[in-house]
């Protein structure tokens, strides 16, 4: 519903000249769109790499469709955060208990001129096409303007700007269950005109490679993809065949889901490690990106034999066996990778 | 993944494109639309038929009378008795005997027109057993 001051105020129209850019990933997307308005050009990429997105977790005891949940990335809302702060940017971030009020504020600040990012359950989205329809609440958007009773919206997972009626949009912002995001909303204040990137790249690789590396839980980081593979290779014995298969379904799932850019964001990633070569004037750096890129083929070859396996195809190498391998492999390229890059950076 | 590399089979996604990063012939990054991969069709297909087998189990149920057409509408929005619950402001044991047929029959009208505005039906249609449908699973249809 629009507001009465809205209406009086500035008509049924408004609309923020936003720039909108289709994205691997929301949260990243929207982050780099936010600040790329700000006149500061900023990709998707680099935006991962700043804000330490790239993890690993396999977390058995939280449960996705009764299935256990994998990441491949740092939990929701981290990036923002951590991007922001290592770029000096003032930002506006709340919460609300009042939906009304959240609705009026958010078409306040949009009056204003300032776009905002907004968390969203992907659930209530209409836009959205039917498969990617779960109560999945992480899900980031920016809001840019209003027409009469329609937001118009940047959903950087999507090739154009798209519409969302207020009611739906609502909805979206209250979306109960899991990490609901009790309309949160965020929006930038002030971009510094000069901003310093070596630094801000150096201290993302860091908290990434630490986090990989040095997380003291065994199912976090490369210990955690190490623990996986031992899990896995027991599945078929412990679960039967049945349940092991919906195991690796969910694990595939996670790992290549929209928003991943592939390869559980082991291409962001390396895509990021190329454009910080540059930044760092590190050539070398072109050089881990290869490594971070052979890594992601690997992640892919693995979820090629888990499909295999799902579709009843299986052949002699598609093995859970086997496939706990290709996972041990992994880790060690991993290991190996964040080792040198940790050590670049000393 | 080299940029020919990028995966384009359709599937899941119903035609949106998502970005995939790819190298291109000079070892640079650059972002490539994908219409889709085949394991991850094959993975989501797997996701929604165990979705729309639950859908069909209700299905029964309801059609059997051993469960109110409630129960149809939560499953159909992939709902459990917790969220149903959270989106209604309702104690779980509540939601759980609005699953009942006999109780559900019942239900006040004030109650009946919050599930119905939340599960994006008219009160009739909540009601009305036989709009009770089979399930549909996304990209399936299309191929």
């Amino acid at each position: 519903m629009t507001s009465p001051e809205f209406r009086a105020g500035i008509g049924n129209r408004m609309k923020i000249d936003f720039e909108h850019r289709q994205s691997a990933h929301c949260e990243n997307g929207a982050t780099a769109g936010l600040i790329s308005h700000y006149g500061v050009e900023i990709s998707e990429a680099m935006v991962f790499g700043i804000g330490a997105g790239l993890f690993f977790g396999y977390i058995p005891f939280i449960r996705l469709n009764k299935l256990p949940l994998t990441t491949f990335r740092i939990a929701a809302g981290s990036v923002f955060k951590r991007v922001t702060r290592e770029l000096g940017i003032e930002i506006t971030a709340r919460r609300f208990r009042d939906q009304q009020l959240a609705m009026r504020v958010l078409d306040e600040t949009i009056a204003a001129g300032v776009p905002v990012g907004l968390q969203t359950g992907a659930w209530w989205l209409p836009y959205f096409p039917d498969a990617y329809r779960f109560h999945f609440n992480m899900h980031n958007l920016v809001v840019f303007g209003k027409e009469g009773d329609n937001y118009l919206i940047s959903d950087p997972v999507f090739p154009e700007s798209v519409i969302c009626p207020a009611d739906d949009l609502r909805r979206a912002r209250f979306a109960k269950g899991a990490l609901a995001p009790r309309g949160k909303m965020y929006s930038l204040n002030k971009v510094p005109a000069r901003l310093d990137f070596p630094k801000a790249i150096k201290n993302g690789i860091r908290a990434a490679t630490k986090a990989m590396l040095k997380y003291p839980l065994p199912i976090i980081g490369v210990s955690g993809i190490r623990f996986l593979a031992g899990r896995l290779e027991r599945w078929p014995a412990k679960l039967g065949e049945e349940n092991s298969l919906l195991h690796l379904g969910q694990l595939i799932r996670m790992q290549e889901e929209i928003g991943t850019g592939g390869a559980g964001f082991r291409f962001i990633y390396a895509a990021f490690l190329q454009e910080a070569a540059a930044h760092l004037e590190e050539p070398g750096f072109i050089e881990y990106s290869r490594k971070m890129t052979a890594i992601g083929d690997r992640w892919r070859e693995f979820a090629v034999r888990a499909a295999r396996n799902c579709k009843g195809r299986a052949g002699v190498d598609d093995s859970f066996a086997a496939m706990a391998a290709i996972l041990r492999e992994i880790a060690a390229d991993e290991e190996k990778l964040y080792m040198e890059l940790a050590e670049a950076l000393k | 993944m080299r940029k020919e590399e990028v995966p384009q089979d359709q599937g899941i996604a119903d035609g949106l494109k998502e970005v995939a990063y790819a190298v291109d012939e000079d070892g640079r990054y650059v972002t490539v639309p994908s219409a889709g991969w085949e394991p991850k069709n094959i993975s989501n297909y797997q996701a929604w038929e165990v979705i729309a087998a639950e859908i069909a189990a209700t299905r029964r149920r309801v059609l059997n009378g051993e469960a109110s057409p409630l129960a149809y509408h939560m499953t159909r929005n992939q709902m459990d008795i917790t969220l149903l619950a959270q989106y209604m402001g309702l104690m779980r044991w509540r939601v759980r005997r609005h699953l009942k047929p006999r109780i559900f029959k019942k239900l006040n009208q004030d109650l009946l027109e919050r599930y119905a505005s939340l599960l994006k039906v008219t009160v009739a249609q909540l009601q009305d057993i036989s709009l009770v449908d089979e399930p549909r699973i996304p990209g399936r249809d299309r191929q």
